[in-house]
C-alpha cells in the first residue's frame, strides 16, 4: 500500500506537473470573478469564503477522470483488480495519493486567494481549514464517478456531471461553517462537524462504490 | 415454504417471455385503472372549492404533490433495482431502472415547473434557492446524468452495472430532499399529509389529493412496465439485426 501511494504520488509530480496546473486553474478562476462582479472590496471580502470554495471544488474535479484511467490503459489496473490485497483498500489508497498531490497544493494557495478577495484573517483561516477537512470529500466522492466513467474514451465532462450534484452537500456545509466562523451570531463547530462527518461518510462510501464500479466495468 | 414460493415467483420474470407474457395480461386493466382515476381525480380537483387564500391556484396542488412524490418514489424504485443487478444480477432489474430514468426526470421536471407555476402567484417568484426546490433540482440533474452514463456506454449490461452504481450513491439524496424542509426552516411548508398526528390539511382538499396521488402512481406503474417492455423488445430487435448481419455474412 505504501508502494502505491508513494509510486502514485511521484507519477503525479513528475509527469508534467499535475498539481501546479490544478492550483493555476484555482487562480484563474478565482482571478476571474472580480472580472465578472465588479472590483468592489466590500462586496468581495462578503462573498470571497465561497468563491473560493467554488474555485477549489472546479480544481479538484479537474483531474478526476485520470484517476483510473491511466492504470487502464497501461494495464496496471487489472493488476490492481487481481492482487491480494483488498481493492477498497487500493482505491482509498489511490485517493489519499490523489488528494495529497492535487488537492492539498489547493488548499495551501488558498489563504493567498483569500487575501486577493480582502479576506480578514480569520476568515482565511476557516477557509483554509474547511478546505482541509472537506475536500477529501469532494476526491472520495470523484473516485466514484471517475470508476463508473473509466471505460469512456471521454469520461471528463460526465465525471464532473455526475460528481457536482452529489458534492453539493460539501460545499454547503463548508461554506456555511467559514460564514460562521466570521459573522457572530451563528456558531462554528455545528457546521463544521457535519462537514467532518461527510467526509468521514465519503470516506467509506467513496472506496466502496467505486470499486465495485471497476468490478463491473472490467471488460 | 410461501417464502421460496415467492422467490421462485419472482425469478421466473426473468425470462423475459415470461414477463412480456405477463405485462400483456396486466397492462390493459391497469391502464384502465388509471385512466379511470385520473378521470375521477380531475373532477374532483375541478369540482371542489377553492382555498379561501388561495383561489383556484390550490388545484396546481393536485399534480404538483403527486408528481413531486412520485419523483422520489422512482427514484427508490431504481435504487431497489439497482440492488437487484448488483447483488441478484436479475436480468429485468437491468432494464427496469434503465426504462425508469425517463420516467422520473419527466415527473420532477413536472414537480418542477408546476411548483414554480404556483410560486409565482403565491410567493411572488419563479424560483427560489430554497432547501427543498434545489434538492429537488439536483435529484433532476441526477437523473439526467444517470440517463447521459447509461447513453455514453455501448455495452448494455455494463452499462446496467455501472449506473447502479451511480443510482446506490446517489441515493444519499433521497433523504436529504424528504427532511430537508425540517431541517432547514425555509420558504416551502413542511410534509401535511404524511406526518405523525394525522394530516393537517382539510378534507376538501385530502380527498382529491389522494386520488390523483394513487392515479399518478398507477401511471407510473403503467409506462414503467410499457417501458420495460420496449427495451426488452428493442434488444431483441437489435440481437436479430446482428444474427440476420452474421447469415448474411455467411451466405455472400
Amino acid at each position: 500500500m505504501t508502494a502505491l501511494l508513494l509510486r502514485d504520488l511521484k507519477l503525479s509530480i513528475r509527469a508534467g506537473g499535475g498539481a501546479l496546473i490544478g492550483v493555476l486553474f484555482f487562480m484563474t478562476v478565482v482571478a476571474v470573478i472580480p472580472f465578472g462582479v465588479g472590483p468592489d472590496l466590500n462586496l468581495l471580502s462578503r462573498i470571497g469564503p465561497a468563491i473560493v470554495w467554488i474555485g477549489a471544488l472546479l480544481a479538484a474535479l479537474l483531474g478526476l477522470d485520470r484517476l483510473f484511467q491511466t492504470e487502464r490503459e497501461d494495464g496496471s489496473l487489472d493488476l490492481l483488480l487481481m492482487q491480494e490485497h483488498p481493492l477498497v483498500l487500493v482505491v482509498l489508497t489511490k485517493c489519499l495519493a490523489h488528494w495529497l498531490a492535487n488537492v492539498l497544493p489547493l488548499v495551501i494557495a488558498s489563504p493567498l486567494l483569500g487575501l486577493f478577495m480582502n479576506m480578514d484573517e480569520v476568515a482565511i483561516g476557516a477557509v483554509m481549514l474547511t478546505l482541509l477537512v472537506g475536500s477529501p470529500a469532494l476526491t472520495f466522492i470523484g473516485a466514484v464517478g471517475a470508476a463508473v466513467a473509466v471505460t469512456l474514451p471521454r469520461g471528463g465532462l460526465l465525471v464532473s456531471i455526475l460528481v457536482l450534484p452529489l458534492c453539493v452537500p460539501v460545499l454547503i456545509f463548508g461554506v456555511s461553517a467559514s460564514y460562521a466562523a466570521v459573522e457572530d451570531p451563528a456558531p462554528f463547530l455545528p457546521p463544521f462537524m457535519i462537514l467532518a462527518a461527510i467526509t468521514m461518510f465519503f470516506a467509506v462510501l467513496g472506496p466502496v462504490g467505486a470499486a465495485l464500479a471497476l468490478r463491473n466495468a472490467g471488460d | 415454504m410461501t417464502e421460496s414460493l415467492a422467490i421462485t415467483k419472482f425469478s421466473d420474470l426473468a425470462n423475459p417471455t415470461r414477463f412480456l407474457a405477463l405485462a400483456a395480461r396486466i397492462l390493459p386493466w391497469l391502464s384502465a385503472l388509471t385512466a379511470l382515476l385520473f378521470a375521477v381525480g380531475l373532477y374532483l380537483a375541478f369540482s371542489t372549492e377553492g382555498d379561501y387564500q388561495q383561489g383556484d391556484t390550490v388545484r396546481i396542488m393536485y399534480v404538483h404533490v403527486p408528481t413531486a412524490w412520485l419523483s422520489m418514489m422512482c427514484y427508490s424504485v431504481m435504487a431497489l433495482s439497482a440492488i437487484g443487478t448488483l447483488v441478484w444480477r436479475h436480468p429485468l432489474a437491468d432494464v427496469s431502472h434503465k426504462a425508469a430514468a425517463p420516467l422520473g426526470a419527466a415527473f420532477t421536471l413536472i414537480a418542477l415547473v408546476t411548483g414554480s407555476l404556483w410560486g409565482k402567484p403565491m410567493w411572488g417568484t419563479w424560483w427560489v434557492w430554497d432547501a427543498r426546490l434545489t434538492s429537488v433540482f439536483v435529484l433532476f440533474l441526477m437523473y439526467l446524468g444517470i440517463i447521459a452514463l447509461n447513453r455514453a456506454m455501448d455495452d448494455p449490461s455494463r452499462a446496467a452495472r455501472v449506473s447502479a452504481v451511480l443510482i446506490l450513491v446517489g441515493f444519499v439524496n433521497i433523504p436529504i430532499i424528504k427532511f430537508s424542509v425540517d431541517w432547514w426552516n425555509t420558504l416551502h411548508q413542511p410534509a401535511s399529509v404524511i406526518r405523525l398526528g394525522g394530516p393537517t390539511i382539510d378534507g376538501e382538499f385530502l380527498r382529491p389529493l389522494l386520488v390523483m396521488a394513487v392515479a399518478f402512481t398507477l401511471l407510473f406503474f403503467t409506462l414503467h412496465i410499457m417501458a420495460i417492455r420496449n427495451e426488452i423488445w428493442r434488444r431483441r430487435v437489435s440481437t436479430q439485426r446482428r444474427m440476420a448481419a452474421r447469415l448474411a455474412g455467411q451466405e455472400g
